[in-house]
């Protein structure tokens, strides 16, 4: 398995070179604009509804993060894994999993895609080859490396997305499984989501390496740092980086620097951060705005684009009817599901 | 005066080996640090350096003789000066070998496996085997090499992982031969990570891969625990069904012989606490594999844990094209009418032993192989306890919320009219393990204590 490393001349650049990255087509705008709106509706129906009293326990919202996820998933084909760890809902509406058995889960109800069983932090979906939803911080580093193990066992071509934030990215186990994905070319893109606070604590005051793109070097696993408010940056880093894994390299590092709206969860007041720097970042780099703007500068209607907002959130309202609707599990739900 | 060399312990749980070959002959000058000899131990072929320098006066033991103990003399070194005159000045043999490496109480108690094949000789035939059955005599190391090798013909999802696994053939030889028939793509040697291999185990087996994890010893586990609870038990149930793990986490459990503390816990009752897992301890050869082969096939994790001390005693195993034992289901190895004793993996032999004791004061116990802790089989518990009104648990681990306090509140629960004397419990005493030979004696169970326990339930 241990396949002799290749010279690091053969890894990509350290670092975008800050130009433009490749145009999207209309399609790709008109895509990614409706997929990372639907997560947008979603999360702030979701907040909406956990201030009602009708979502329990943690929630954390992906609002502002949209791009890393939606790009990423553009740049995968059919059988490849995503995993991430909590915050996970929009990585879930990226894969295609439906908002209704998501929103339901969030209620904890019989329709939910854990039977209510698992909550926000702990959905799956074999069908979209979404590997959960983990609420152990850095867990599902090791867990996304054992998919493409998988992969690589059974020589099936598909890659394993891996999302963590840059608070998990200093768990012991994350570097753990750098060793083994590198050492065994295991096809796993390591993606960093660094949106600058692990819950209340920002990255200089964690990280001794605040550039994340290089927390591979000692395993000579090459990184890359993305715009990951730029749906088209971060399309571009994913292609690059699954073709590297495709093409038996083993893993890579998108550091994605993106931001977090809201707060950590629904219970974080956010002290540690001002308002004026998340207005600013929202100003200046909101994901969705950005293709909006491109849409309308290439002469795209208003109606049309009205049109995707109203679809989305007909689905988002659906589903907050259905997850409120959708009876609780049996009560003998209780007991199923611990051996199979 | 001439010097004798002595049989080595070239391990911490080494009792005999074999003297394979002679590197020197009778008469050769011997320096220090000479590869005078080949040991053959039930893990290894290790290389007998001499410590000492001078003639090799006479060979004690001829090479090619088999299970010589541990502190035997096997040559003498004549020192400058000196002749084979002097061969019959060298000191006689202090202490027989048992008494000269002072092991633990298990290793004292537990049968020489050559000279005993069966230390769970059983009274009781096993239901699992059909009559007639030829039998195998092997080590438990085989059965669990064989149950592997096994099931790994019948499924190419089954792979092992783990340090040394492969290329070391294994750090205790369970493993011996896998790299060579299934390759490095099934046999996988890692790095020294637990937390990450047993992740990257547990993630291939949510693609329904089925991977042997193999831990060297359930004490390096703890770095992984968080996997095995928290991702292997509970996916399942946090899917709704719609993920599980089939993944089989093994190695040696509980003491071993002089490692101390750090190397010695027994983590039976810590895992039998988890919904989701599957908990299993067998103390037979043919337990050994035919749970092995089960836990394997099983679509749950399953924890597997061996015992060190056992890993070199031999036992008959069926010749069966297939031979698996169902998961769950207890074993009576000994009828009895007077008091049950029940215990599982090493407490076994403790218990059989006590067993023996017992008899020749006229308490016939019934001795139950519990085998599985989780599910566990509580019916034959309770079916042995309405017979005989008495309970003893025998365990190396703590007391504490353990396995056997489980037992005695099942016990409570399901036959407290049936109970003629308090449940009793033989246990590991509640200290660290200490590495002093007398001291960790103590600190096990042994089973003077198991014989006084069920004198006690029985008033006598």
């Amino acid at each position: 398995m241990a396949a002799p490393k290749k010279a690091a001349a053969s890894s990509p650049q350290d670092k975008t070179d800050g130009g433009s990255p490749p145009a999207f087509t209309r399609e790709q705008e008109l895509k990614a604009l409706r997929d990372m709106l639907l997560i947008r509706r979603f999360e702030e129906k979701a907040g909406q509804l956990y201030g009602m009293g009708a979502i329990g326990g943690f929630c954390h919202l992906y609002i502002g993060q949209e791009a890393v996820v939606v790009g990423m998933q553009m740049a995968l084909k059919e059988g490849d894994q995503v995993i991430t760890g909590y915050r996970d809902h929009g990585h879930m509406l990226a894969t295609g999993m439906e908002a209704n058995g998501v929103m339901a889960e969030l209620t904890g109800r019989r329709g939910g895609y854990s039977k209510g069983k698992g909550g926000s932090m702990h959905m799956f979906s074999k069908e979209k080859h979404f590997y959960g939803g983990h609420g152990i911080v850095g867990a599902q580093v090791s867990l996304g490396t054992g998919l493409s193990f998988a992969n690589n066992y059974r020589g099936n071509g598909n890659v394993s997305v891996t999302y963590f934030g840059d608070g998990a990215a200093n768990q012991g186990q994350v570097y753990e499984s750098f060793n083994m994905a590198e050492l065994w070319k295991l096809p796993v893109i390591y993606v960093i989501e660094n949106n600058r606070y692990a819950m209340g604590t920002a990255v200089s005051r964690a990280s001794a390496q605040q550039d994340f793109s290089k927390r591979g070097a000692s395993f000579n696993i090459p990184g890359l740092q993305v715009d990951g408010m730029d749906v088209r940056a971060v399309k571009a880093a994913g292609d690059e980086a699954a073709a590297w894994c495709r093409a038996g390299k083993g893993p890579m590092i998108l550091e994605m620097q993106t931001y977090r709206y809201r707060g950590h969860s629904m219970s974080d007041p956010a002290k540690y951060r001002t308002r004026e720097e998340v207005e600013k970042v929202r100003h200046d780099q909101d994901p969705i705005e950005q293709v909006r703007n491109r849409l309308l500068a290439a002469k795209v209607s208003e109606a049309d684009l009205k049109a995707i907002d109203a679809e989305v959130r007909d689905i988002v309202n659906a589903s907050a009817d259905f997850a409120q609707h959708d009876p609780e599990p049996d009560a003998a739900e209780l007991w199923t599901d611990v051996y199979r | 005066m001439p010097i004798q060399v002595l049989m080595p312990a070239l391990s911490p749980t080494m009792e005999k080996g074999n003297l394979s070959k002679w590197l020197k002959k009778e008469g050769e000058t011997i320096k220090s640090g000479d590869v005078i000899a080949e040991i053959e131990t039930d893990k290894a072929t290790m290389e007998v350096e001499a410590t000492d320098e001078g003639t090799l006066g006479k060979i004690l033991i001829p090479e090619g003789t088999a299970d010589v103990a541990v502190n035997t003399p096997i040559a003498t070194i004549l020192a400058d000066g000196e002749s084979a005159a002097d061969l019959a000045k060298a000191p006689a043999p202090a202490k027989p070998a048992a008494e000269a490496a002072p092991p633990v109480a298990a290793k004292a108690e537990a049968p020489a496996p050559k000279a005993a094949p069966a230390p769970q000789a059983v009274a009781e035939p096993d239901p699992e085997v059909p009559a007639g059955t030829e039998m195998i005599t092997q080590t438990i190391r085989e059965a669990l090499r064989d149950a592997m090798a096994e099931e790994m013909r019948r499924d190419a999802d089954v792979f092992v992982m783990g340090e040394e696994v492969a290329e070391y053939q294994g750090a205790y030889k369970v493993t011996q031969g896998l790299l060579q028939e299934f390759g490095a793509r099934r046999v996988i040697d890692t790095p020294i990570t637990e937390h990450g291999f047993a992740g990257i185990g547990v993630g291939a087996a949510m693609t329904g891969l089925k991977p042997i994890v193999e831990f060297m010893t359930f004490n390096f586990a703890m770095q992984a625990i968080d996997q095995i609870i928290n991702s292997a038990a509970k996916t399942l149930y946090m899917s709704g069904g719609q993920m599980g793990c089939s993944i089989v986490f093994r190695g040696p459990n509980g003491a071993a012989a002089r490692v101390a503390a750090q190397h010695s816990q027994d983590y039976a009752s810590w895992y039998s606490n988890i919904p989701g897992l599957k908990v299993v301890a067998p103390f037979s050869a043919a337990d050994y594999k035919g749970l092995l082969k089960a836990a394997i096939r099983d679509p749950n994790p399953v924890i597997f844990l061996e015992n060190e001390m056992l890993y070199g005693h031999t036992g008959e195993v069926p010749k069966l094209d297939d031979f698996v034992i169902p998961i769950g289901k207890a074993r009576i190895v000994r009828s009895g009418s007077h008091v049950t004793i029940i215990s599982w993996s090493n407490g076994m032999s403790y218990a059989l032993k006590a067993a023996d004791e017992l008899a020749k004061d006229g308490i016939e116990a019934e001795v139950i192989d519990l085998r599985t802790l989780r599910p566990m089989d509580t019916e034959t518990i309770i079916n042995s306890v309405k017979k005989t009104g008495r309970a003893v648990t025998v365990e190396e681990g703590w007391a504490q919320s353990g396995v056997g306090a489980e037992i005695a509140t099942r016990i409570m629960e399901n036959a407290f009219d049936y109970l003629d004397a308090p449940v009793a419990r033989v246990t590991g005493k509640d200290v660290p393990m200490p590495y002093a030979a007398n001291l960790e004696k103590l600190a096990l169970p042994s089973a003077a204590e198991v014989v006084e326990a069920a004198k006690a339930v029985c008033y006598r």
